[in-house]
């Protein structure tokens, strides 16, 4: 499948990343940390950490250990990071940071992670793009951009980083 | 055996033998041990990757301390864990072990963890369960007599890896009882995957098996040449059975010749460290000032044996059927 024969214009990750911070600017007071999915959603949040002046802690989660689909889809590929939080989760205001809500079951591992840790007063979402096809109850409160209609299963987006720390989309099939 | 041990794509089927794992297995495998690292400092202590499945401790060899390393590892991963007590089982009444592998495939076993005082056994128990079809059960050699004992060598592997990083520079010393360890021979394979360009062996003629040389590895009979410049001093068990037999004189000449004292420390590396399989016998293969020393990671080691262990649970699960390559 052919990008060009896609339904839909992703926007430029650089530009939805800006919009995010811009919401992100709005609300970060009320959050007593913020922690990034591995990989893409660690990049972001480290980002938005650096463009706050570092003034709230953040934290890493690889959820690889807590996927639902070992069975079908196998250990990730990717080299497994140990997760690091280096806060109390317990009582926290805790923003959870990916770059592409899909399915939902990442968030819902990454939940299932972090109330190992402790349990948390709140947890918000925060993602660049919501590309629809949902499984399970699970939104995003901060998004830039919600794809409409859904992107088809086959394609696979994932936010890369460049080597001057700006972001791109990889997108593929 | 590697046939055995791995699938058509290079991945880990069973763990029988270190010898012929691919170079970046390993590194995958320690890759993972350091997550598992961190999920034994939380305060939950458990992930949910192996949820549901049932690993089997079969233990026809009686060892409670590397029993309980692989149940806490297999825990920490929540898989249910049954130990099987085979001195007081189906065995003792005459049941072959082959009848007991069977036995436990029909109760919809996941995972064989064995240790078995023949050499062989668990590969002879993989073949067998390959023969009944009984391809979605891996096997996990926890030590069978002299052979190997794959996870103390990838144990130590880790821990050399956890305070040397690189392996392509270290002197690396294995001392003692090396005719009847079986962990010996899992380092040995281990280091050359890894590329440790000096590899010393060193013990009473009597304790050293002659085929050695073979391997590739420096053989010596004087204990202070090879301690001399190494980076990590590897400590055998002296056996206990064997401490009246006619392998040594006594235990105290034992220790005399044998023993790493402080003094001779210092013949390695200041910054050396000292590897000790456990249990030891202090003041026979190793003088407690240096067991308990600075340069001892004889503790970590153990720490690290749990980390390593759920790693390699979380690659032999990892195979299930229906696995996406």
């Amino acid at each position: 499948m052919s990008l060009a024969s896609l339904p839909l214009q992703i926007p430029p990750a650089e530009e939805l990343y800006i919009q995010l911070r811009t919401a992100f600017f709005a609300v970060w007071e009320s959050y007593d940390a913020l922690v990034g999915i591995h990989t893409g959603g660690a990049w972001l949040a480290e980002r938005l950490h650096t463009d706050i002046g570092g003034s709230l802690p953040l934290g890493r989660l690889d959820v690889s250990f807590y996927r639902d689909d070992l069975a079908r889809r196998g250990l990730a590929r990717h080299a497994v990071r140990p997760s690091d939080l280096p806060f109390a989760v317990e009582g926290a205001r805790i923003l959870l940071i990916d770059d592409v809500l899909y399915t939902g079951r990442t968030v819902r591992a990454a939940l299932n992670e972090l109330f190992d840790y402790g349990r948390p007063k709140m947890v918000r979402l925060a993602v660049l793009v919501d590309r629809g096809g949902r499984e399970l109850p699970i939104a995003a409160d901060l998004c830039p951009w919600r794809a409409d209609p859904p992107l088809p299963p086959p394609y696979r987006l994932e936010l890369t980083r460049r080597q001057d720390a700006t972001f791109t989309w990889e997108l593929s099939s | 055996m590697t046939r055995l041990q791995l699938t058509p794509d290079g991945r880990l089927k069973h763990l029988l033998t270190l010898e012929g794992l691919p170079e970046t297995l390993l590194h995958r495998i320690f890759e993972l041990a350091d997550s598992f690292l961190e999920v034994s400092t939380r305060s939950v202590k458990k992930v949910p990757l192996l949820r549901g499945k049932s690993v089997f401790n079969l233990f026809f060899e009686n060892s409670t301390r590397t029993r309980t390393t692989f149940e806490i590892a297999a825990a920490r991963l929540s898989a249910d864990v049954i130990n099987l007590n085979i001195a007081t089982s189906s065995t003792a009444k005459g049941e072959s072990l082959l009848d007991t592998v069977d036995n436990l495939a029909a109760m919809m076993a996941d995972m064989f963890v064995i240790r078995h005082a023949a050499a062989g056994a668990p590969v002879r128990i993989a073949q067998h369960l390959a023969e009944r079809g009984q391809t979605h059960i891996s096997v996990l050699n926890a030590g069978d007599g002299r052979h190997a004992h794959p996870t103390q060598g990838l144990l130590d592997m880790y821990t050399i890896r956890h305070y040397k990083r690189e392996f392509t520079h270290l002197s690396v010393a294995i001392v003692g009882d090396v005719l009847h360890s079986r962990v010996a021979r899992s380092e040995i394979s281990a280091l050359s995957a890894l590329g440790v360009p000096d590899i010393r062996v060193a013990g009473p003629k009597t304790l050293l098996p002659k085929e050695l040389s073979a391997l590739g590895v420096t053989v010596t009979h004087d204990l202070d040449e090879a301690l001399d410049g190494v980076d990590v001093i590897m400590m055998l068990r002296l056996q206990n059975e064997r401490m009246h037999g006619s392998f040594i004189s006594s235990v105290a000449e034992y220790h005399e010749c044998w023993g790493l004292t402080p003094e001779r420390l210092k013949r390695a590396k200041p910054n050396a460290i000292v590897m000790h399989p456990g249990p030891m016998n202090r003041g026979v293969e190793i003088a407690s000032s240096v067991a308990d020393g600075p340069q001892s990671v004889i503790l970590p080691q153990v720490t690290f044996g749990i980390a390593v262990r759920m790693a390699v649970f979380a690659l032999l699960a990892d195979v299930a059927p229906g696995a996406a390559a």
